[in-house]
This record gives C-alpha cells, sequence and structure tokens, in this order.
C-alpha cells in the first residue's frame, strides 16, 4: 500500500515533459491542437507557422516597403515584433513600417496610440499617424454623437479601410499587411453567410486581397488562432492595448464571436474549418458579382458610382446618419451636386503600382 | 353624402356605395369598432397573429403554394412515380406527407373526371424509421411513437397509403448499436446516425420499388444544415444537400416543402390540428445542437435570418446530380422543358468522387491526397485501408476511429453495413479505366 503511494506521489510531482521536445516541461497547452508544449517550442511553431503561411503564399518580396496597419492591440503589436523577427531571420528583405489609425475615440484610441508610439521605439520602426479628423473632419466620438451606437462600427470599418490606403500611400508602401487572425476570417465568414453578402463571401479568405489596387493587403495571420496571439503576447511580455473599444458592445459581429467561442470550446479545429469553408465555396456562375470600379467623388475603389466612405460622409454633412446604412438607395442628381458643394476638392495623388492616381476629396 | 334623417341607425350607408363596396366599408366601419384586423390577403377573415397578417385559410394556400411551385418547377413528382415519404412523426414531415397526400387526392379527382384517362396517378408510400435501439433514446416511448404514426397514417383519406415500419438495424447484418457507439466524437455520432439512416431509406426504397424519396426538411432545416457544414470544413460539398432534388442515390431525393419555414410548418400544424408526434428536445452537446441554439437566437433577432442564409447558400454551385437527367421530364410538356436544366442522356455523369460514408463530394485537395497516399500504398493496399483513404476530412475526422479509441481499424471497417463499403470498392475496382478529368 505505502508503495503504490508513493509511486501516485512520485507520478503527480513528476512534471509534464513536452511532447515536441520531450526535454523541458510542459508550461501550456497549444488552444490549436491541445498539445502540451514547452515554451521554447510554442515560440518555435507559432513563428515557423507564420513563416511558412508567408513562404507558401508568396506573401512578400526583397525590397517591399510593407505597412503594418497598427493599432496597439495584441495583433497588431505581436504581427510587428514577429514580422519584425522574421524579417530579420529569414532575410526577407523588406522595409517596415507602422501605420497607425486615429479614429478619435477619447478614452480609448489615445491610450492605444500611446502604446504604438512605444512599439515604434522596442521595435525600431518608424511610425505614421494618420487621423479621420484630419482626413473626413469627422472623430468617431463626433459621429457616434451625432448617429448613435447602432451603426457606429459600419463608418469606422469604411473610412478606417480607406484611411489605411491613404495613410500608406503617403509613406509610398507597397503592402499593407493587418493582424486579422483566424478567429477574425471565420467570423466574417459566418457574418457574411448570415448577411447574405455572397461578394464579400467570395473575398473573404483570401490571404491578399486589393492584388489589381494600388495597395494590396494581406493576412500572416490567417491561420492563427487569437488566443495563441494572446499567449504568444503574455509569455514575450509584449508591450500591448487590451481594452476593447469603448462603441463596440452592439457590433453584430458579437453574435458570430461568440457562437465561434463556444464552437472552439467543442472542437478547437472547428475555427480553421469554417476557414477551409469559406476558401472551397464555390459561387454560382449565374450569381450577380458587383464590378468594381472607382469612385466618381474621390476616385477610391468602388462598386458604385459614390464610394461607401463618400455616402457615408454625404450623410453625416448633410445631417442623414442612415444615408447608406441599410439598402437605401444613394442620393442623385441634384443631390450629389449639392453633396459636392459640402465637400472640398483637394486632388491627393499617389504612386500605385499600376501608376498615379487621382483622388479628389 | 346624402341626409337621411333621423330614422337611420348609425350603420347608414350612403346609397351610392351600396352592393359588394358597401359591405366592405361596412366591414371595415365595423372593424375600426371592434379593432378586428383582416386578412391582408382576403380581407375577410380574421388574420392570426402568428400567420403574418394573413388568415388560417390563405396562410395554408400560402404554403401549399410554395410546396406546390416547388414540385412543378423542378418536375418532382410525375405520374407514374412510386413515391416514399419518410415520415419522422414531426411537424415538418407531416406537412409534407399531407400536402403530398392532397397533391394525389387531386391528381385522382382529375384522373377521375378524365375521359381518356391516359395518364396514371403517382403512388405514395409512407416509412418510418426506428432507431431508438442505436442511439441513446428511450425505447419505451418507441411503441407509443409508433402508434401515433399508425394513426396519423391510416387517418389519411383515401388513396390509402402503405405504412412501412422499419427497425433500422434489421436492414443490416451489422451491430449498428456497438459500431455508432464507438464513435467518441458526439458530431460525428450524430451525423453517422444521419448517414445511416439515408442508407436505410434507400434500402428500403429499393426492396419495396419506390423511385422518388420525399424528406420533409424545411428551410430552417437547411439553414442548420449550412451552418453545420460550414464549421465542420463541408463547404465545398455544403450545395449538394440543400438543393430540391439530389439523383446521388438510387431513389432520388427531393425536397418539396425546402421554402417553408419550420416555425410556419408547426403554425400549420396548430391550425389544422394535424397530428403530429411530440419531439422531446435533447441537451445536444455536439456541434449540430450549438448550431441550432445558435439559429435559435438568430431568429429572435430577426425572423428572416434563415430565409437569408437558405438564399446565400443557393447562390452557390450546385453539382450535376442536383437536376434530373432528361428522361425524368417525359411527362413535362415539350414547350416547358427548356425551363428545366438537366443532364442529357448521353453527356457524361457527373465525374464527382463521393466519400463512401456520408456521400459528399471530394475537393480536388482530397483527392489528390488519396491518390497520393494509395500509390504509395501501392498494390497491397489492405480493403480497409483503401476504404479509409477513400472518406472525406470530415468523416476522418470526426467518424473514423484514431489510435487513442477502444475500437481498432480493422474492427470499425468489419462493422460497417455492406453498401457503405460496397460503394468505396466498386469505384476502386474500375479507377484504373477512368480518364481524368482534365
Amino acid at each position: 500500500m505505502e508503495g503504490v503511494e508513493a509511486s501516485e506521489k512520485v507520478k503527480r510531482t513528476t512534471p509534464r515533459l513536452c511532447s515536441l521536445c520531450n526535454q523541458r516541461k510542459a508550461a501550456l497547452r497549444r488552444p490549436k491542437t491541445l498539445e502540451q508544449i514547452c515554451r521554447e517550442c510554442f515560440y518555435n511553431v507559432f513563428e515557423d507557422e507564420i513563416h511558412r503561411v508567408i513562404v507558401e503564399n508568396n506573401l512578400f518580396k526583397p525590397g517591399d516597403r510593407i505597412a503594418i496597419g497598427a493599432s496597439g492591440g495584441k495583433d497588431s503589436t505581436v504581427l510587428a515584433y514577429v514580422l519584425s523577427e522574421l524579417n530579420k531571420r529569414h532575410n526577407y528583405g523588406l522595409d517596415l513600417f507602422l501605420l497607425s489609425i486615429d479614429e478619435g475615440i477619447t478614452g480609448y484610441r489615445d491610450d492605444s496610440l500611446e502604446t504604438v508610439k512605444r512599439n515604434e521605439i522596442q521595435y525600431g520602426l518608424p511610425l505614421k499617424i494618420v487621423s479621420y479628423k484630419e482626413l473626413y473632419q469627422w472623430t468617431m466620438d463626433e459621429i457616434v454623437k451625432a448617429i448613435g451606437l447602432k451603426n457606429n462600427c459600419t463608418f469606422c470599418g469604411v473610412f478606417r479601410r480607406q484611411a489605411l490606403d491613404r495613410g500608406a500611400a503617403l509613406i509610398q508602401a507597397d503592402k499593407i499587411v493587418t493582424g486579422h487572425n483566424a478567429d477574425d476570417i471565420a467570423e466574417t465568414v459566418l457574418l457574411n453567410i448570415l448577411r447574405g453578402d455572397i461578394a464579400r463571401l467570395s473575398r473573404c479568405t483570401s490571404i491578399t486581397t486589393g492584388e489589381d489596387g494600388p495597395i494590396p493587403r494581406c493576412k500572416p495571420f490567417k491561420y492563427t488562432y487569437e488566443k495563441e496571439i494572446v499567449m504568444y503576447a503574455y509569455f514575450k511580455k509584449l508591450d500591448y492595448f487590451s481594452t476593447e473599444c469603448i462603441y463596440s458592445p452592439n457590433a453584430y459581429r458579437g453574435f458570430a464571436r461568440e457562437f465561434i467561442k463556444d464552437l472552439e470550446r467543442i472542437r478547437p479545429r472547428a475555427i480553421l474549418d469554417i476557414i477551409r469553408s469559406g476558401e472551397d465555396f464555390r459561387i454560382s456562375t449565374t450569381t450577380r458579382m458587383p464590378e468594381q470600379g472607382t469612385c466618381q467623388q474621390c476616385g477610391y475603389i468602388s462598386s458604385q458610382k459614390l464610394c461607401k466612405a463618400c455616402v457615408l460622409l454625404e450623410g453625416l454633412n448633410r445631417g442623414l446618419p442612415k444615408l447608406g446604412i441599410g439598402r437605401k438607395k444613394v442620393c442623385s442628381g441634384e443631390d450629389q451636386v449639392q453633396s459636392k458643394r459640402h465637400l472640398e476638392n483637394k486632388a491627393l495623388s499617389f504612386h500605385g503600382k499600376h501608376g498615379n492616381v487621382e483622388w479628389k476629396r | 353624402m346624402a341626409v337621411c334623417g333621423s330614422a337611420c341607425g348609425t350603420n347608414c350607408v350612403p346609397k351610392d356605395t351600396e352592393g359588394e363596396e358597401g359591405e366592405r366599408l361596412k366591414r371595415l366601419s365595423l372593424e375600426e369598432e371592434s379593432s378586428v384586423r383582416r386578412c391582408t390577403k382576403c380581407a375577410e377573415e380574421e388574420a392570426r397573429k402568428e400567420c403574418n397578417g394573413l388568415c388560417a385559410g390563405c396562410f395554408r394556400a400560402y404554403l401549399y403554394g410554395k410546396f406546390k411551385l416547388a414540385v412543378t418547377s423542378n418536375a418532382m413528382i410525375s405520374p407514374t412515380d412510386k413515391v416514399l415519404v419518410a415520415f419522422s412523426g414531426g411537424p415538418s414531415s407531416r406537412v409534407a406527407l399531407e400536402f403530398i397526400h392532397e397533391m394525389q387526392s387531386k391528381a385522382l379527382a382529375c384522373w377521375d373526371a378524365s375521359n381518356s384517362q391516359a395518364l396514371p396517378v403517382f403512388t405514395v408510400g409512407v416509412v418510418f424509421m426506428e432507431e431508438c435501439n442505436i442511439s441513446d433514446e428511450l425505447s419505451d416511448q418507441a411503441d407509443d411513437v409508433i402508434a401515433q404514426i399508425r394513426s396519423i397514417v391510416s387517418g389519411l383519406s383515401p388513396p390509402s397509403k402503405d405504412l412501412h415500419i422499419v427497425l433500422m438495424e434489421s436492414l443490416f447484418s451489422s451491430d449498428l448499436r456497438k459500431l455508432v457507439g464507438s464513435i467518441n466524437d458526439a458530431t460525428g455520432r450524430e451525423d453517422f446516425v444521419r448517414h445511416l439512416r439515408m442508407l436505410s431509406l434507400q434500402r428500403v426504397a429499393f426492396e419495396f420499388g419506390y423511385n422518388k424519396l420525399v424528406l420533409g426538411l424545411s428551410a430552417s432545416g437547411i439553414a442548420r444544415h449550412v451552418l453545420s457544414a460550414t464549421v465542420k470544413g463541408q463547404g465545398y460539398s455544403l450545395p449538394a444537400d440543400m438543393q430540391y432534388v439530389d439523383t446521388r442515390w438510387k431513389a432520388p431525393v427531393v425536397l418539396p416543402i425546402r421554402d417553408c419555414l419550420e416555425q410556419e410548418l408547426v403554425t400549420l400544424c396548430n391550425l389544422e390540428s394535424l397530428k403530429h408526434v411530440q419531439v422531446h428536445d435533447k441537451r445536444c452537446t455536439s456541434i449540430n445542437g450549438l448550431v441550432s441554439s445558435f439559429l435559435a437566437r438568430l431568429r429572435e433577432d430577426n425572423s428572416s435570418r434563415e430565409h437569408t442564409i437558405l438564399r446565400t447558400a443557393g447562390k452557390l454551385k450546385p453539382f450535376n446530380f442536383n437536376k434530373f437527367s432528361s428522361n425524368q421530364y417525359e411527362y413535362v410538356p415539350s414547350r416547358l422543358r427548356p425551363k428545366f436544366q438537366f443532364i442529357e442522356t448521353g453527356e457524361p455523369e457527373s465525374s464527382e468522387v463521393l466519400c463512401p460514408i456520408c456521400a459528399s463530394p471530394l475537393t480536388a485537395t482530397e483527392l489528390a491526397t488519396t491518390r497520393c497516399s494509395q500509390q504509395m500504398k501501392g498494390l497491397n493496399i489492405k480493403e480497409m485501408e483503401a476504404f479509409y483513404l477513400s472518406c472525406c476530412q470530415s468523416c476522418h475526422f470526426q467518424i473514423l476511429p484514431k489510435e487513442e479509441t477502444s475500437m481498432s481499424c480493422d474492427g470499425f471497417f468489419d462493422l460497417l453495413p455492406k453498401p457503405m463499403v460496397k460503394r468505396s470498392l466498386l469505384r476502386d475496382e474500375i479507377k484504373d479505366y477512368l480518364l481524368e478529368d482534365s
């Protein structure tokens, strides 16, 4: 009896070894695969997977100027850190920059930008900040005051997308990289199914988008789990800002996010399975898809006459917060003439991959 | 307005609006007083709250109209067909049975009245699959359920229908309970039972000479399938199971109530007192259960969400087997045949390779992996290995045994129903003679 108790005691006190190296003590259970591994092996598999994604998808070529969309959050902080490391380790030959967007959210964005400024020093990467105020003459605080909390994420997302492109053009970047992770992409696949957006559904799992536009953007974290990014940041003691946007609680994405968290508990690989499904969807040839053109007002890419940013901005300036939200028609004829008077015409040209693009504002 | 004098009552109607219009106005004014809402379609009967502003009659007609449109626009049922309706006892399949019965009755009445009686009327049979010995459902309720099923089917007015109550495990010589019990993954177990169910229904159809199988799958059921298949990585094969027609099977499967929401079908059952078996909500720890509760939350937020999901998935490309071959349309007038998409007899059949367990088409990546593995193993490949290699990635993950499970791969393979194994072997026998697709 004493022998049995002793052997059980030995079992309990003997540390579990890493299932990869079998040398060091296991420090964590990997969220993606549930393997019990040590810290060093976790760093290796995490970084190695991202490196393989970069190489297998030909994301970069030597000499590329890369703008890293940096919000100060965990995803972009880890992205900047890992990309910087891999660039040195594997000689990618990239020029890396941090690009931040100041949406003007007091108590949130002003704090997170301080984090990005620290990242600039910590990682030695030049930083460019572009603000909504200078681009659109509206901050998110002012927008939320005008429209409330129902569709504010729509405004912010649309404006940020264009702001990133404009900021990248200012620093003459060849590519933008963002920290969208596997959880984000899985949520987007589900959201597009729920909303009936077949056009976005066909594009949202592409690792690189906008290749026929001025500045393509790519997502090296496409197959990286959010939990693993958090784990990496935690163990590496990376400096990041972890508070959620103060205006986000009502976002519809929350539905999909909660569902995916529950799914992950039952079957961790479900997140990658959703992405795989998204990649495998074949759209019927009879489905009418939008054609890409340019905005008649500002020259940005758009499938309609006016891009979404122009429509939303017009709504704000005219005191019509619902303009461009839902399925209502955009203004036409006389209204377009009026709206042009509200906005200043200022040419902003930048060097795109396919030549200069006149971008009026 | 004419002045009639003090003798007139409060319901006085001016002379120039007498007649039908007058009656309508009279009714409307009475309604305003009694605040009774009228049907938005016929404006005669009282609108029912649960019927989206319609009266009970118009609501039924609306649902029957959807059913009839699905049947006629896809030429689902032709006069010579012998149709088998899969009846689980639930409200969706109950309504499917009711509508098929009504369609058959009308067709019979037309035939009776017709001078030539040249075209026959399709026959209908009903099958109930008894599964409680395989899954963990309470077997003491099974007798009650069967009694209710018999009562429902026998209660349908003429023409009478053959009812087949089939014990699933009696159809195959395998120990299905042991087989299902050996699957560790809860979702895999449920999905495997579903695949067994389809195999069983096909077996019954074959044995009793039915050439079409009707499933009471509603729009809500399809929305659940869309989300479930997406989260299981089955995006490629997802469209296969949600079309009106599926000819992968010997008895093609048709879904005539595909456009009706589950809630609408439940409402109809309540309105018309259609007897059906109460399905007890089981606590599901599987992905399928999670998807059901997620969809229920979405429905509370927006009742049209299921239709939107269906519409999105409807824009995905269906497969060649999701349409009939041209000889299925011989009873459709030739002027209408161009409306139907069909495979011309003589055209090469679908080149999709199907998983032997779930019958899902394999993706190009899965096929390439299968071929590569088979080539590596060479001629000495065992039957069991060849079978496992031909399964899709989803069945591999959630159904087939892994090293750490109690049952060995050989043991699991030995318990599989022969029709499931045979499906894989048939292709293997001829694969060397099949030309590669360009």
